[in-house]
């Protein structure tokens, strides 16, 4: 370029300003966000998973024990029945919920009247708070007053039904009651799913005559892959984190039978005043969330990086 | 003095280079056309004249000042977008001024351009409507009348039809013409329609890959393509490709295929053609004239119609050429049937010899 | 001819019958008509139950519905039911849930839309990173922040007041809401941010002038999934709020898991309807709003 250019700017280099202040009220608004992610969010965990190395009883300590909180933690029999209990829970919670939630999405789908009055109530308990659900059906589920009676009342005069009070079965009414409130949940996003398939494939599976139940199995499931793991990905995110439905509904009971992990971390840090052993059971539930996690963001989020261009 | 010059510009997104090193110098009042396949960096280039994105290496320059690092409202330039972008919630009388009245413009100022603006776009009736009550070429005019009212030396439009039906894009593209003969304003002009450009255009810069291939008047994009990428990218149906070789028989140039060989005595070469030089020459279907003409120059070859496209204001002939395609663009008239066998004349003065790099020989 | 002119009269003709009854009708609202049951009895028993006198709802069936409707346990639920330690009722619980909702709402819409605005407008180096930190963190379970939060409050001086509980909601609700302005303003186009560019708008007055004013919707369902998520959390509420700012989730456990004296059911009951009656009416008067909101996150538009 001609020498009159440069002339032009070196008269107004100055007016570029240092790189951390440009655009810097979109940074000034980013801060609370930043703050989170780094302190709230990873500061967090890892202060978490430093201290779940440590013996601290009621308040944090600096004494490191190695892997010794994680040995009890495993040997603990109340662990094991709460890990299994979230187990339990969580393949029933899966499986039907996504089934009963696909098939109630699906029976929706088929233009039927009253489509609106059908889902507001499917989905209303997912409105309500854990708390609320759960007393619920600790009143529907009383041995004494409950669905019990109503069923010795029709005749069945010998009938019991007390699972709440059932070391092997209390675990089955928090299924039960968390199945109540979320499948209508899981039935909004697989309609969401349903919605979104492009018309023309059901005009071209009539025009071949292939039968509904056909195109749904072979066709309109396989379409909708991402619904499902996306829908798997946050029922499996929100099962590690059920606590306040335990609280209501069994408080655990009876006899520590139907505990959670998410129950068995509270107790331990503000009831028993054990925090290293808290720690080490959240340390815990942090690992198998990432383990889900992981590999869900890794292919959700490598197949759509190229997506800028001019 | 240049209205906008842009001098190496370079521009890349992580490892992804979309401008490289690019110049271009608009004179003042002239109207620019950027034409391109999508994903050419015709628009990128744009945007970084607007100021909207950051370039990576390079200067621009508007009316004399180095601009590189202004904001957009700093440039002295106004913008219409393919979308229209106008701010759903406001009047288009608030449309147009939401830009004046940031800038702390006295009320008076204010309302003077922007009837004036309204007057000159004839949109003075859908003053106080909302965007949504417009329809998509009252949209656009809303568009254009926002760059208006800045009252800048230099537009710049970023696809500004493509968004509107045929019939609307035609009236519109006259007005534009109409618009910068009045204006006499700097105009900048992206877009991937060749009509557009052919009939807006005082020159036009073809891009691919972020580079410009070719920047010259329409007749001489048209005629004189400088490569093989341009001469295939302007022209509908497109110019016919012949792969052949050419002969140096006794100083007389010939190009060769086989069962075809042209003479080219009036071929005004432009590089250095060597005998043997595997190359393509380009003729465009409009050039081609059915039946034996006697003129100078013309040759005369014997084509077989494969497919008979009746188009309204002309006909397009598929036809075979020795074994290769040749697209023929003749009058409506014609009573060709497909086929028949034919004769088809043109003069090889006006077709383009490409080598096999793509430059033109 | 004549033929296919009679066949003409003949044949099937205008608009094809439709069978109400038919066996997929049956089978289809058969199915919804029974999952729709099973969905609405709890509603129904709760509503039945507060309503009777206590030896009603001792003598007879849950599903009967009430010989003789009394108000009373919703009155004590409200004003005079025991949590074990004293018995002033839900009322107390309302209203700290009221101070603890109104804050947080607030404060964490207007900080999440401000983000989502710049994330998808004004992109700096590392801006993306961060995001995607904090959208890991709506996975993370809360369990593993419980107690550094503690820590971290008690050096604020907030540990056990409302600005602590206010503040955890407000960081919690921070990555769904962002991600849903976030995707919204994505959705805008972008030349209609560059063409305020253009016209000299900053920062600040792209968001107030052109933004907010068209981004009405998405706040709707921003403040629908904040009301029902901090009114309906107990977790934070029992951990960060402390004993006299309860909120109302924590009290209606308090009084109906208290071991003290007689269970009252109807009371219970009513006190559970009371909690739940302010999600349920956001939720009946949103409709589809509500779906949108908790799809937000999900789905991705």
């Amino acid at each position: 370029m001609p020498s009159f250019f440069r002339q032009i700017e070196q008269k107004t280099w100055w007016k570029r300003r240092p790189k951390i202040l440009r655009n810097l009220s979109a940074k000034i608004a980013a801060l609370p966000m930043i703050a989170v992610a780094l302190v709230g969010f990873v500061g967090c965990s890892v202060w978490s998973i430093v201290y779940s190395f440590t013996s601290s009883k009621s308040l944090p300590k600096e004494r490191f024990v190695g892997f010794k909180q994680y040995d009890r933690l495993f040997d603990s029999s109340r662990w094991q029945t709460s890990v299994e209990n979230v187990a339990v829970y969580g393949i029933c919670s899966l499986v039907f919920s996504l089934v009963v939630g696909f098939l109630l999405a699906v029976a929706l789908d088929q233009k039927i009247r009253f489509e609106n009055t059908f889902r507001t109530i499917f989905l209303y308990p997912f409105a309500l708070s854990f708390i609320v659900t759960g007393l619920v059906w600790q009143w529907l589920l009383n041995a004494d007053f409950g669905v019990a009676q109503v069923i010795r009342d029709i005749g069945f005069t010998s009938f019991e039904l007390n699972i709440l009070s059932n070391r092997d079965y209390a675990i089955y009414a928090i299924i039960i009651a968390g199945l109540w409130q979320g499948t209508g949940f899981v039935m909004a996003l697989m309609l969401a799913g349903l919605r979104g398939i492009d018309q023309d494939i059901w005009k071209a599976s009539r025009v071949d005559g292939i039968p509904a139940w056909r195109t749904y199995l072979f066709i309109v499931i396989p379409m909708m892959k991402p619904v499902f793991i996306t829908t798997l990905v946050i029922i499996a995110s929100g099962i590690v984190k059920v606590f306040d439905l335990v609280v209501a509904l069994t408080a655990g009971g009876p006899g520590g039978s139907s505990e959670l992990p998410a129950k068995y971390v509270y107790d331990f840090m503000f009831g028993r005043a054990n925090l290293g052993q808290a720690l080490a059971a959240s340390t815990v539930m942090l690992t198998t969330v990432l383990i889900i996690l992981i590999p869900w963001a890794y292919l959700e989020f490598s197949h759509k990086k190229d997506s800028e261009n001019g | 003095m240049s209205s906008v010059a842009i001098s190496d510009l370079s521009l890349s997104f992580g490892s992804v280079e979309v401008l490289k090193s690019l110049n271009l110098e608009v004179d003042e009042g002239e109207f620019i056309v950027l034409l391109g396949p999508s994903g050419c960096g015709k628009s990128t280039l744009l945007n970084c004249i607007a100021g909207l994105l950051d370039v990576t290496a390079g200067q621009i320059f508007i009316n004399g000042n180095n601009v590189t690092w202004d904001e957009p409202k700093d440039r002295g330039i106004g913008m219409v977008f393919q979308s229209y972008a106008l701010y759903p919630q406001m009047s288009v009388e608030k449309n147009l001024s939401f830009g004046l009245k940031v800038a702390g413009l006295p009320k008076a100022e204010v309302q003077e351009r922007v009837s004036k603006a309204a007057e000159i776009l004839q949109i003075e009736p859908l003053l106080k409507r909302k965007p949504a009550a417009l329809s998509g070429g009252q949209r656009q005019r809303v568009a254009i009348g926002r760059a208006l009212v800045r009252d800048v030396n230099v537009f710049l439009f970023d696809e500004p039809l493509s968004n509107l039906d045929a019939k609307l894009r035609t009236d519109l593209r006259v007005e534009l013409k109409r618009l910068h003969q009045r204006l006499g304003n700097t105009m900048i002009y992206v877009t991937h329609d060749q009509i557009e450009a052919l009939t807006l255009a005082d020159r036009i810069a073809i891009m691919k890959d972020g580079l410009i291939q070719q920047l010259d008047t329409p007749a001489g994009i048209y005629n004189n393509p400088t490569n093989r990428f341009v001469a295939g990218f302007i022209g509908s149906p497109g110019m016919n490709f012949i792969s052949g070789t050419l002969e140096d028989d006794a100083g007389q140039w010939f190009f060769a295929a086989p069962d075809l060989r042209i003479p080219l005595n009036d071929y005004a070469f432009t590089g250095n053609p060597t005998a043997g030089q595997q190359v393509e020459i380009g003729i465009r279907p409009e050039h081609v004239v059915l039946n034996d003409v006697s003129e100078a120059g013309f040759v005369t070859l014997q084509v077989e119609a494969d497919i008979v496209e009746p188009m309204g204001a002309d006909t397009v002939l598929w036809t075979k050429l020795a074994g290769n395609n040749l697209t023929i663009r003749t009058d409506s008239e014609s009573t060709v049937k497909s086929g028949d066998s034919l004769s088809a004349s043109f003069n090889p003065a006006r077709a383009s010899i490409f080598a096999q790099d793509g430059s033109r020989v | 001819m004549a033929e296919a002119v009679a066949n003409k009269m003949q044949g099937p003709q205008g608009p094809k019958p439709k069978r109400i009854i038919s066996g997929r009708n049956i089978v289809l609202y058969g199915f919804l008509i029974v999952a729709a049951l099973y969905w609405l009895l709890p509603l129904y028993v709760m509503v039945v139950t507060s309503l009777k006198g206590l030896p009603e709802v001792r003598m007879g069936n849950i599903f009967s519905p009430p010989m003789e409707i009394t108000f009373e346990p919703w009155v004590k639920a409200w004003d005079s039911a025991c949590t074990g330690l004293y018995c002033e009722g839900l009322k107390v619980g309302f209203w700290n849930s009221i101070k603890i909702l109104i804050p947080s709402t607030v404060i964490s819409i207007i900080i999440a839309s401000v983000n989502g605005y710049a994330l998808s407008f004004w992109r700096f180096k590392g801006s993306e990173i961060f995001f995607t930190i904090l959208l890991f963190g709506a996975f993370i379970p809360y369990q593993v922040m419980l107690y550094p939060l503690v820590i971290i409050l008690r050096e604020l001086g907030l540990f056990s007041s409302l600005g602590g509980v206010v503040l955890v909601h407000t960081i919690f609700g921070m990555p769904i809401l962002t991600l849903l302005f976030r995707n919204y303003f994505a959705g805008v186009p972008d030349e209609l941010f560059k063409a305020a560019r253009v016209d000299g708008a900053g920062f600040w007055r792209i968001f107030f002038q052109i933004m907010l004013p068209m981004s009405l919707p998405i706040f709707v369902v921003a403040i629908i999934l904040q009301v029902t998520g901090i009114w309906n959390d107990f977790l934070f509420g029992i951990i960060y709020a402390g004993t006299t700012n309860f909120p109302m989730t924590v009290q209606l456990n308090n009084i109906v898991n208290s071991t003290q004296g007689v269970k009252e059911y109807n009371v219970n009951m009513a006190a559970t309807l009371l909690t739940g009656a302010l999600p349920l009416i956001v939720y009946f008067v949103s409709g589809k709003l509500f779906v949108r909101g908790i799809a937000a996150g999900a789905v991705k538009g």
